[in-house]
């Protein structure tokens, strides 16, 4: 800083007039979109834990049978509502690997329930790598190794087993398979549906438009879990269990996309008058390549976000069809038929593990939602 | 005595960045205007954003004081607590922001949202902050004080909510208001008013002001003093009048260069009677029908534009001009088709020089798609018309993908050649918009508007978005394009000063009507009609010794009923546009 005589105050430090032209103004800001995303919603760590989850999950669902120590139908009539047993490390204070303690059960002559006694002095060690049950690794690829399977003589319930003495933890991991994947066929369903009645309303306008709008009311006004009992209970009962489950998934979807259509509508409208799809237009693109080349690209982030954060929705709505014993149907497996036989407080009284099914839900639901929010929150990554 | 408000070597960063703002340092005494002037970016937001604490939650103040004297001892603003800190805005120091369209709550009537100062700051009775509020509405030129107390934003123009923002900076009358460009949104004629306003008032109540703006021309007019920052650094500051004549630094004397000139006055040319005209518009109205609030009336019409005839010869730029609401952008609308004039209208053009004209608006599929080619758009925010997924490459070569023109590589090597033609480099095409600057944003569009090699272009206030330096150089790139191609411009502004530099002919209009057209020189050396003069006068210039005659401007910018009586009009009855004098034409009874 120099003073001239006239109390003024200039800058002495160099000044280049000709800031260059040809250099980036926000050279952190030079990535595609998904980088920036991607950037940003690192920052967003409960979002990255949940979504490293989830990609966990998925990917273990193929090779279920794998981690499963038994399969998902496979009775052990003698250990009806067996409690769990628990893994141990140390016998009488000696370190000699995982173990259990092999259950004996009883009946209690008075009040007519089997007693489940661990005998405590014979630790049977678990097995790895063993062979046991057949499976088909992605329903494809037999195979009949597991990764932990009970010892020669004992069992292994790690969450207790149910009412017909079936493995609860194998039953959930299988249950898995179609729970965690009747969310995502279904949001395709709604996804597809949505986009297009979305743009169509919101790029058209006019009858369109307000024909689109009044379906969309009147799906939305139709009490949901009517709808879908009756929907479900037109379901043919002599149709296979992947039928059953294809078409539950559907109809999830095809009731959800309405919410998807209308954020997809608002989207699109407030797009429109982006400039960039006006001058796409005085250029003389067609409807058709405005939609692919601009508005698509442009909101399908938001989208992906909302979509994920309805995941879930499908997720309770299986389950709760499931529970009901509308949706999914024995035998095939999944959280809401396994919740099913939870019905009964009595039981839920006397065998609360046969509610452990719920865990998995909360735990997935969580994380699909912190995923979502997490997701929505890095959209704009422009701004910083 | 020492100074109101003292800030001495202030830093300000954000996160773990450099910081945005170094070793900042003025002083403001009481009853005096301080400009900081700067370009977006220079940090001169967050300057006096820092003052009142009121910086985004990532920014930290790292070094310096900011002293505030109420007279009572000094206040270090810097560690003051919040709650003091509370105690004191709006109520020691006020702040106007620069949108008055987003800074009121669209909820809450006008009267208590201002009266919800003096509620705070708890010193009033209800009947008594009333009667405080009405008296400041009063002072800030409300026509009906009581109506607009209980009245809510939407109802009020940009112009009188930024009156009532001022109102509700003023009402508890604090002893310094920091205003954010107050009047960066406004057209020039309500800027022009709300300065006045402004210096009126602190020249009333003895308040110290800081004027935050990008235009030396607001400052000229404002200011005792200057800070002008650059790149968050103080380039030069000091008492208003030596800096403004005799610039020291040459980022000021840059600053000074780049405003807009009014033209030197110049021999009226006789106007060639032979014309190639490009493009035609003759009697073009535009009327919309606005469904009324009730039911059961009919729809109001509105008419955008009325009996607009231009015309533009080819190889030549004609500018509108006009307020927002003026009818200018339908205007352009229409010439490009986008939109159909009323019955009665019709649009011309001749691609080439003799070719028999087409009517834009009975084209068939073949003839539009090669108007389309022939005619582009150049739009005004540069930060909304690119698409921010798709690479610079991709969207210069839309237009040749939709027009099927030449293959991948030739379509490349042409972005290329445009990119270098607007002044920017060759490895900027596999880049994304968000990393580019505002200035070279337009640049990339104007670079895709020419990607079609068109002969007509519309400019839609190309330049209204950008800071004062880049406007220059864009409009400097705009005349050299059309000399090199050319190019004839149809040129969309508000700003006659900006107009005046590229314009071959001016066309001002004001509500849908074409009040006066001539070229840029002589309007500017010789207009008659009110309005023109208006807008002229309301230009504000970096020249400390033309203060805005804010009479001519106030009797301009009135409704056509107020304006002299040659001029005058009320409602549809709009006196003919007459020829005063070969290429001047004139809205008035003669």
């Amino acid at each position: 800083m120099t003073q001239l005589p006239d109390g003024r105050f200039v800058d002495d430090a160099p000044y280049d007039p000709q800031a260059s032209l040809l250099e980036l103004e926000r050279k952190d800001l030079d990535a595609p979109n998904w980088v920036l995303i991607w950037r940003k919603f690192k920052t967003h760590k409960l979002g990255l834990i949940s979504g490293a989850f989830l990609l966990i999950c998925y990917l273990l669902l193929p090779v279920v049978g794998f981690i499963a120590p038994y399969g998902p139908n496979q009775r052990m009539s003698e250990h009806l509502y067996s409690p769990p047993q628990s893994i141990n490390f140390f016998h009488e204070g000696e370190f000699i690997g995982p173990f259990i303690y092999p259950m004996t059960s009883e009946a209690d002559l008075e009040t007519f329930q089997w007693v489940f006694k661990p005998d405590y002095d014979t630790p049977l060690k678990l097995e790895f790598f063993c062979e046991a049950k057949g499976y088909n690794i992605a329903g494809l690829i037999p195979s009949n190794t597991h990764l932990f399977c009970a010892p020669e003589g004992a069992t292994l319930f790690l969450w207790g087993s149910d009412r017909l003495g079936r493995d609860i933890f194998s039953r959930i991991l299988y249950g898995a398979q179609l729970s965690l994947t009747v969310g995502l066929i279904g949001i395709s369903v709604s996804f597809v549906l949505g986009i297009f009645f979305g743009s169509v309303a919101g790029y058209f306008g006019g009858k369109i438009d307000w024909v689109i709008n009044r379906v969309i009311e009147v799906l939305r006004s139709l009490p949901e879990l009517p709808l879908w009992l009756a929907l479900s209970a037109a379901v043919p009962s002599n149709w296979s269990p992947v039928a059953v489950f294809f078409i539950i998934s559907v109809i999830l979807g095809i009731l959800d996309w309405p919410g998807l259509a209308r954020s997809v509508r608002a989207k699109f409208l407030s797009l429109r008058e982006e400039e960039y799809v006006r001058a796409a237009e005085m250029m003389g693109a067609s409807s058709g390549r405005v939609i692919r080349k601009h508005l698509i690209p442009n909101f399908m982030s938001h989208l992906i976000a909302s979509a994920t954060l309805s995941i879930p929705a499908m997720i309770l709505g299986e389950t709760a069809l499931s529970f009901l014993g509308l949706g999914l149907r024995a035998p095939a497996v999944s959280w809401g038929v396994m919740l099913n036989d939870a019905q009964n407080l009595a039981s839920i009284e006397i065998y609360p593990w046969t509610a452990i099914p719920m865990l998995p839900i909360v735990v997935i639901v969580l994380a699909f939602n912190f995923f979502g929010d997490g997701l929505r929150d890095s959209l704009d990554p422009y701004q910083q | 005595m020492a100074p109101l408000l003292s800030v001495k070597d202030l830093s300000i960063g954000f996160g773990k960045d450099d910081s945005v703002v170094r070793d900042v340092s003025f002083d403001v005494a009481a009853g005096e205007t301080l400009a900081l002037v700067g370009e977006s970016g220079s940090g001169k937001t967050v300057t006096c954003r820092a003052v009142l604490r009121i910086l985004p939650k990532a920014a930290q103040i790292r070094t310096g004081s900011i002293q505030f004297n109420d007279g009572a001892g000094s206040k270090e603003l810097v560690h003051l607590p919040e709650r003091d800190m509370r105690d004191l805005r709006g109520n020691q120091i006020a702040m106007i922001f620069q949108e008055p369209m987003r800074s009121l709550s669209p909820l809450h009537r006008i009267g208590n949202q201002v009266a919800e100062v003096l509620w705070l700051h708890g010193r009033k009775s209800e009947a008594e902050a009333k009667k405080e509020v009405l008296a400041c509405f009063e002072r800030v030129g409300f026509p009906d004080p009581e109506r607009t107390y209980s009245s809510y934003p939407f109802e009020l123009s940009g112009g009188m909510r930024q009156r009532a923002m001022i109102a509700m900076a003023m009402v508890a009358k604090p002893k310094l208001l920091i205003a954010d460009e107050p009047t960066t949104a406004l057209d020039v004629t309500t800027q022009a008013q709300v300065l006045g306003l402004m210096k009126e008032l602190q020249r009333d109540t003895g308040m110290a002001m800081i004027l935050v703006t990008h235009d030396l021309g607001v400052v000229a007019n404002m200011a005792e003093k200057v800070v002008v920052m650059h790149k968050g650094r103080v380039m030069e500051a000091g008492a208003a009048e030596p800096l403004l004549s005799a610039p020291a630094h040459p980022y000021t004397k840059a600053l000074i260069e780049a405003a807009p000139k009014i033209p030197a006055a110049a021999a009226p040319t006789d106007v060639p009677a032979q014309q190639d005209l490009i493009l035609e518009l003759n009697s073009v109205s535009k009327t919309y029908s606005m469904r009324a609030g009730k039911g059961w009336k009919a729809p109001s019409l509105i008419y955008a534009c009325r009996g607009v005839d231009l015309h533009l010869p080819r190889g030549k730029t004609l500018a509108i001009v006009g307020e927002s609401g003026s009818g200018k952008t339908t205007a352009a609308r229409i010439a490009l088709g986008a939109e159909p004039p009323d019955q009665g209208g019709e649009v011309l053009f001749r691609a080439t020089a003799g070719a028999d004209p087409i009517e834009v608006h009975e084209m068939d599929r073949t003839a539009r798609t090669a108007f389309q080619r022939e005619a582009q758009m150049v739009f005004q925010d540069p930060y909304s018309s690119l698409s921010p997924r798709m690479r610079i490459l991709d969207t210069m070569i839309e237009p040749l993908e939709i027009h099927d023109i030449g293959d991948r590589a030739e379509r490349r090597e042409k972005a290329g050649a445009m990119l270098q033609m607007v002044g920017l480099g060759q490895d900027m095409l596999m880049r994304y918009p968000h990393a580019f600057s505002g200035g070279q944003r337009q640049r990339l569009s104007i670079a895709r508007a020419l990607m079609l090699d068109p002969s007509l272009l519309v400019c839609d206030e190309p330049t209204s978005a950008l800071d004062v330096s880049v406007q220059e150089q864009i409009l400097r790139l705009l005349e050299q394009i059309r000399d090199q191609k050319q190019l004839s411009y149809l040129f969309i502004s508000h700003d006659l000063a900006v107009v005046a530099r590229i314009a071959d002919e001016v066309a001002v209009m004001r509500r849908g009507l074409v009040v006066e057209q001539a070229s840029p020189e002589t309007l500017f050396h010789n207009p008659q009609h009110p309005y023109t003069k208006a807008l002229i006068a309301a230009q504000p210039e970096p020249d400390i010794h033309r203060p805005i005659n804010l009479q001519l401007v106030a009797q301009g910018a009135g409704s056509p009923e107020d304006w002299p009586e040659h001029f005058r009009f009320s409602g549809f009855e709009a006196p003919p546009l007459v020829p005063l004098e070969p290429g001047h034409k004139v809205r008035c009874h003669v």
